[in-house]
């Protein structure tokens, strides 16, 4: 142990050392979103000339402009966003959660069949279904309403949802169930009673997973949502490509970051368990 | 038959307690639940014959057929694949650009994954802040404003070319360069290294310390501790996220999408499957040929995963046999 005292020097030095590359690579990482925020507070015409990161004088002209820069005001995206992603993150919590209480706690015929079937149906590509469900929707007259985003969850597709909660769920003692049946309660009752309440960290997970990636789809509202009143954030920020236009690069990056904003904002209050969840899930970021 | 089951597990439950037998035995009737089980499952079940299970089928069937949504798909036999494989120049660019990304883009971001994994796992003060910061754009990443900043990032006269201008390099537009337009994404795909890191720093964490300490005893020094210690031990992570980031690589899209406009150009550089299948399924609503590339796209990925699986036994080291 004396020689530790002689490598002190030596790691110290080193730690500083892995301080300074690793503050270096987070700057180079977060630098992207400074010049995003820095170049929505610039006058369009000087961004790609001024391309420094400190904005002397910050204008919100550019969030003023781009609010009302398509055709139709951000904050119909927005709301049809909101709506969707919420309506999504109800779906999956209630569908997914009586799922995988049946998985994780009742016997029934074919049980191990229907679970398998389950995980298969995670690996599934989504392109794999994705146009006899368009077809499908289309001749129900859903095509250019919220439905086809939204029943879906309703429906569990979201398989990996419920494969995450089953195993929270057998974390759960058993005698808690038991203790319940003895009172008299039903299946509906124990999920609703003992084991909804038990599981709210994955319950959680589930919702801020679920909002994060309706809130950031792209694909499927590009598919299904086809007239703009309906567009969701994401297709209301593609407007401003198609209308091109040196003069629209402030507005574009002002509502850019601003559609980042609903992001962060989970990211900041959910930091941990967004962390956990994909540390002991392997759930995609 | 779970009459029967019902049966010879409720008996014993009567005289319990003249029964010590009961040790891992449910004490409980677990058995009669069909209906209730399947009243549980009926949003799974229904959503699974009617999203999942019949669009398969359906898919398969359309991919022998042209259908333009609007008239009756016609019965085309495998016109559709044999077009695919002899006669598109396009699909072969799409699948060159795919398999371009996917075989850059995967190694790449799990190195850099496991670089900062192995440098943030030493303890060092500030762990919660400098993950935080490297996970952020993985979470942000997929979405458009991202893409649409990183378009204007990689431009003629973006942050990028500004920056190599500092050392005299007067770079080409990235972005409307058949050329470089890929690696632009392939770029945009490694900035999001974030995901896989937090699963290696966990995996990391789970190495037990005693492994490190022993080779220590060994006269172990740095280098070799990672090789023979961190590395085997972290092979399982690794084999996960490499399928995983394997698998969502294929599928791609929404960079391709956002960064090339809609065209995948230029000169379809960065024409991504994904991106051809869209084009010709909702564009073009050639369902039929959509969908014959739709079973394609599935068969790569299934295959992908299956040689990776098989690889595994070779290089992944599970449990404690070592």
């Amino acid at each position: 142990m004396t020689t530790q005292s002689t490598h002190i020097p030596l790691i110290r030095s080193r730690r500083i050392l892995v301080h300074i590359a690793l503050s270096a690579g987070a700057f180079v990482m977060l630098y992207p979103l400074l010049w995003l925020t820095s170049s929505s507070l610039k006058p369009s015409n000087r961004i790609f000339t001024d391309t420094g990161l400190w904005v002397s004088d910050p204008q919100i002209q550019n969030y003023v402009d781009g609010w009302n820069g398509a055709a139709l005001p951000f904050s119909v995206f927005f709301i049809n966003s909101f709506v969707i992603a919420g309506l999504a993150v109800v779906g999956n919590l209630l569908a997914c959660s009586l799922v995988a209480y049946a998985f994780a706690r009742l016997n029934f015929a074919f049980k191990r069949t229907l679970f398998a079937m389950m995980m298969v149906t995670i690996m599934l590509p989504l392109h794999a279904t994705l146009i006899p469900q368009y077809i499908l929707f289309f001749n129900l007259g859903w095509v250019n309403t919220i439905l086809p985003l939204v029943v879906p969850k309703f429906l569990a597709v979201d398989a990996f949802f419920i494969f995450l909660m089953i195993q929270f769920i057998r974390g759960i003692p058993r005698e808690l169930d038991e203790a319940a049946m003895i009172d008299g309660a039903g299946p509906f009752r124990i999920y609703w009673s003992v084991i909804l309440p038990l599981m709210t960290p994955a319950l959680v997970t589930t919702a801020v997973f679920t909002f994060i990636w309706t809130y950031e789809d792209f694909l499927s509202p590009l598919v299904f949502l086809t007239s703009m009143e309906n567009y969701t954030v994401p297709q209301g920020l593609r407007l401003f490509q198609a209308s091109t236009g040196v003069s629209a690069y402030g507005p574009m990056f002002a509502m850019s970051l601003l559609s980042l904003v609903p992001l962060l904002v989970v990211f900041l209050v959910f930091q941990r368990r967004l962390i956990n969840g994909i540390a002991t899930t392997g759930l995609r970021g | 038959m779970p009459q029967t089951e019902t049966l010879s597990s409720s008996v014993p439950l009567r005289d319990e307690a003249s029964t010590p037998v009961h040790g891992k035995e449910k004490p409980v009737d677990l058995t009669r639940q069909n209906g209730a089980a399947f009243l549980f499952l009926s949003p799974w079940i229904v959503g699974f014959l009617v999203l999942t299970l019949g669009p398969i089928v359906a898919s398969a069937y359309l991919s022998f057929t042209h259908y333009d949504l609007f008239n009756a798909p016609v019965w085309a036999g495998f016109d559709n694949y044999r077009r695919m494989f002899m006669e598109d120049g396009r699909y072969y660019a799409a699948l060159r650009v795919t398999f371009t990304y996917v075989f850059l883009s995967v190694p790449l971001k799990l190195a850099f994954a496991l670089a900062v994994a192995l440098m943030l796992n030493r303890g060092l003060a500030g762990l919660g802040i400098y993950r935080a910061v490297y996970y952020l754009p993985s979470l942000l990443g997929g979405s458009v404003a991202i893409a649409i900043m990183w378009r204007e990032i990689f431009s003629y006269d973006g942050i990028i070319n500004r920056f190599l201008l500092m050392f005299g390099i007067d770079g080409p537009s990235w972005i409307s360069s058949p050329r470089y337009a890929l690696y632009t994404l392939v770029a945009l795909a490694i900035w999001q290294f974030g995901s896989p890191m937090v699963i290696f720093l966990a995996g990391l964490k789970q190495i037990p310390q005693e492994l490190y300490d022993a080779a220590a005893v060994d006269g172990a020094g740095a280098w070799r501790k990672f090789v023979s210690v961190t590395l085997p031990m972290l092979t399982p992570i690794i084999f996960f996220n490499f399928v995983m980031q394997l698998i969502g690589s294929f599928q791609a899209f929404t960079p391709s999408f956002i960064v090339s406009k809609g065209t995948g150009g230029p000169a379809d550089s960065t024409l991504f499957y994904t991106l051809y299948l869209y084009e010709q399924g909702f564009t073009n609503f050639q369902m039929g040929y959509a969908s014959a590339m739709a079973w394609v796209l599935v068969g790569i990925i299934a295959t992908a995963t299956a040689v990776a699986f098989l690889s595994a036994r070779y290089w992944v080291h599970y449990g404690d046999e070592r």
